[in-house]
């Protein structure tokens, strides 16, 4: 029983298309797709969405939406090139970006429960003000910064042998530990499933809806900024101007993990699933010479079939039982 | 009856339902019911919640298909199997929430769905025109097509309403409840146009549970109860009290269990308190109904005491808590509340049983903030046993469960939370027989525990339940509660009586 819920609640059907997805793509290519340096490339292209998808994925549980991570992701790269130019050590830098992210988080998390604007709105908001506010500090220009063991993070460790992975994959590996644990063995994590399943329900139950939105706004905002830290480290410079768009990548491998726009479902392990099917399409197609195009199409397919065979499965369920 | 119906010298019968039968599984909504209205009448469809008037209502306008019986409208047979073809045929149903799109104008409202057109065009003129006219018709000429719905009176929406119905041709008008929402005035407005429909040979389907309204514009009454037909006659000829008596009908029945009860300190001190203008207090040990139709504003009042709505003024103190609350604080005070709108707001149907269960109380189910799923669990499995809550698991989906079931997961919930004081709204609505005896032997064994009874604050609409299991009883009428009276003091005709207003109208 408890199987079958734990594969209820991570949704098997990620997994097998997961599995489809990489056969298809091995067959297409040949095994060496599966070797140990390709699968390590792929989960170097994919640690930043997962990051920031980690905190989607808990604000997609509780019924909202976070548009601003891709903003706060750039603001995050100049703040931690902003530090180290300032003479900061390099965990310090980090910590500040992540905290400079947090607070874009908790003022969405202010915004929404105070006002009662929409999530939806206020995060589309915060999304160009996040953005302003990197490039002002940028002063609209790439920022330079020492070179430190920040940029090593995603680099494939030096004595080359497979197991050991870059520290940005172990940091995304542990932090969705952490996410996994939170909604599944805390209180925090069981309320954001009671809101976003049924928010009145949980007002009823004497839930605190505000401070838990406001927290899990929090988080998204602080994870959106590790994502960023990860990309400083991919680029090397605090740049104002990248990862537009990120929120709808992250938003998308949520949705083709399992997780409802209306709330109250998503997992950590789909979300991964969903991310490194993205992954893998993006590899697998330039590997296979196939145009931007291509790849482009067949992941908004893959979006749409994703959420369209999960409606059928769940009206099927429904009607079975 | 239908002889009765026949007397010579007046109009034929425009509608007419004849032994209409329904049942909803195991439950008989209707038991071969008759109806029948002429051109020119309007006749009222009384009787008490649950006694099968929705139902039948649903059945005339097409949205549900009885499984037996006839129905002739204007003596050719009438079947409607979509709430459009009901609409095409000329019977039209207005609801208590009004069915308008609020954001449209007047015109586009009453107009919606037939719109004149040209290539598919639609012609706004031609629209207008045609709205103006059926506003004409009923004599409001002060309502504007071009004016938003949305911003109008809840009176002038319902105009549009009707002003709809009879724009589209509509024979056979059946009004639910049309005077909820609607002040004194309005309502006198409301009998007005009714006399003028009558006059242009409508036939109208008039229902309510205000007696004094009934007696102001029906010429003919139908009551219901239990699904079958419970009587009927000439509004004129009937005494009020009659009309009660048959909506009433039985004694009641032996469903109660009654252990004797000590009621001791006071938990619950409400004093002025408005929404309600209520006052009253509830002892550890007792059960205090609040009657009252749907409508009378006794959710609201529940929903002011547990922090879900705002207070307005007065006083509320419970154990030694006074001053605002959330539902947060109530729960930990010591107050649970069970939601009368159990899929909407009782139960998150989409989660697990567990998970519903143990809502308000994950404290305790693991160490300092987590919260194990296997104590949760256990936890949850317990009330599963002694609640005979039929699920395959504690992680089964709420949706699955049936209506009995899911209640009594919502119950188990403040059982779990192990509250003192209950409040209950309607506790017992649209679940099986044997569910609800389950429920009552349950409130009646937290009440007489030896240790630590419980007080429940106990809201509904079904009299007989309220005689059955409370100590003292309270009537709500029209958002105002009255006084607190032991249930000897009280019967079913009684509770109606104030309910209704009919004390008022006699």
């Amino acid at each position: 029983m408890t199987w079958r819920r734990f594969l209820q609640e991570s949704g098997l059907g990620v997994l097998i298309g997961l599995a489809v997805v990489a056969l298809i793509f091995g067959a297409l290519i040949g095994p060496q797709f599966f070797r140990a340096a390709n699968l390590e490339l792929m989960a170097r292209q994919t640690v930043i969405v997962c990051v920031a998808a980690l905190g989607m994925t808990m604000v997609i549980i509780s019924g909202g939406i976070d548009l601003s991570v891709g903003s706060v992701g750039a603001l995050s790269t100049v703040v931690t090139a902003l530090l180290l130019r300032a003479g900061a050590g390099p965990a310090i830098a980090a910590l500040g970006a992540v905290g400079a992210a947090a607070a874009c988080g908790a003022v969405n998390g202010l915004l929404i429960t105070q006002l009662r604007v929409v999530p939806f709105i206020v995060t589309l908001g915060t999304m160009l003000l996040a953005r302003g506010a990197a490039k002002g500090l940028a002063d609209e220009r790439r920022v330079e910064a020492p070179m430190t063991w920040l940029n090593s993070l995603l680099r494939t460790a030096q004595d080359g042998r497979g197991l050991i992975l870059p520290g940005g994959i172990w940091i995304t590996v542990i932090v969705a530990v952490l996410v996994a644990l939170t909604l599944r063995y805390t209180r925090f994590g069981r309320h954001l499933f009671a809101i976003g399943s049924n928010e009145r329900t949980a007002r009823l139950c004497g839930v605190r809806i505000n401070w838990c939105k406001w927290g899990v706004y929090t988080i998204s905002g602080a994870l959106a900024g590790l994502a960023g830290v990860l990309l400083f480290s991919q680029l090397s410079v605090g740049d104002p101007t990248v990862s537009v768009g990120l929120e709808l990548d992250v938003i998308a491998a949520v949705i083709i993990g399992g997780g409802s726009f209306s709330g109250g479902r998503g997992s950590v392990i789909g979300t991964m699933a969903g991310a490194a099917i993205m992954a893998i399409i993006q590899v697998g197609c330039s590997q296979q010479g196939l145009p931007n195009w291509v790849q482009q199409i067949v992941t908004g397919t893959i979006i749409v079939a994703a959420v369209a065979l999960d409606r059928w499965r769940q009206a099927t369920g429904a009607q079975a039982s | 009856m239908a002889e009765a119906l026949n007397r010579s010298g007046e109009s034929p019968e425009l509608i007419s339902m004849r032994g209409i039968s329904k049942a909803f599984g195991a439950t008989v909504a209707l038991d071969a019911v008759d109806l029948a209205v002429r051109a020119g009448e309007v006749c009222a469809l009384v009787g008490q919640n649950g006694a099968g008037k929705s139902t039948l209502m649903a059945i005339l306008a097409g949205a549900l298909a009885p499984d037996s019986g006839e129905m002739r409208l204007g003596g050719v047979p009438y079947a409607p199997r979509r709430p459009l073809d009901a609409r095409r045929a000329g019977v039209a149903m207005i609801y208590q929430e009004l069915s308008l799109a609020p954001h449209l104008t007047v015109s586009e409202n009453i107009v919606l769905g037939l719109e004149p057109t040209r290539f598919g065009v639609v012609l706004r003129d031609r629209a207008r025109a045609a709205a103006q006219a059926a506003l004409d018709a009923l004599g409001h000429h002060e309502l504007k097509p071009d004016a938003v719905v949305g911003a109008l009176p809840p009176a002038a929406q319902q105009l549009v309403e009707i002003a709809r119905a009879t724009a589209t041709g509509a024979r056979v008008l059946a009004l639910d409840e049309p005077t909820s929402s609607l002040a004194l005035d309005d309502t006198r407005r409301l009998f007005d146009l009714l006399r003028q429909l009558k006059r242009r040979g409508h036939a109208v389907v008039y229902i309510s549970h205000f007696i004094e309204e009934v007696k102001a514009i029906s010429d003919r009454f139908v009551v219901l109860r239990d699904g079958r037909n419970a009587g009927g006659g000439a509004t004129g000829e009937t005494p009020a009290d009659e009309i009660v008596s048959l909506m009433v009908g039985r004694s009641i029945q032996d469903l109660y269990p009654r252990t004797a009860r000590r009621a001791s300190e006071r938990l619950l001190v409400v004093d002025s308190l408005s929404p309600g203008s209520a006052s009253f207090e509830l002892r550890r040990g007792e059960i205090l109904g609040v009657a009252g139709l749907v409508g009378a504003g006794r959710t609201r009042l529940l929903r002011a005491i547990f922090g879900l709505a705002p207070v307005k003024s007065g006083r509320i103190r419970l154990g030694v808590y006074t001053g605002a609350a959330t539902p947060h604080a109530r729960w930990k005070q010591g107050m649970g509340m069970l939601s009368e709108d159990r899929g909407g707001e009782g139960l998150a149907v989409g989660q697990s049983v567990a998970d519903n269960l143990t809502g308000s109380r994950l404290q305790g189910l693991g160490p300092g903030f987590f919260v194990m799923p296997s104590r949760q669990r256990a936890a949850a499995e317990r009330w599963i046993d002694r609640l005979g809550i039929d699920c395959r698991s504690a992680w089964q989906v709420t949706a699955e469960l049936s209506g009995g079931n899911q209640q009594k997961v919502a119950v188990a919930r403040l059982l779990h939370h192990d509250v003192d004081v209950l409040v209950l709204d309607e506790p017992t609505r649209g679940i099986d027989v044997a569910s609800k005896a389950q429920i009552y032997d349950l409130i009646d064994a937290l009440v007489s525990a030896a240790e630590r009874p419980k007080a429940v604050l106990l809201v509904s609409s079904y009299f007989p339940e309220l005689l059955g299991v409370c100590d003292r009883i309270a009537v709500m009428s029209r958002g105002r509660l009255g006084p607190v009276r032991p249930v000897s003091e009280w019967n079913e005709h009684s509770l109606l009586m104030d309910a209704s207003g009919a004390r008022a109208a006699s």
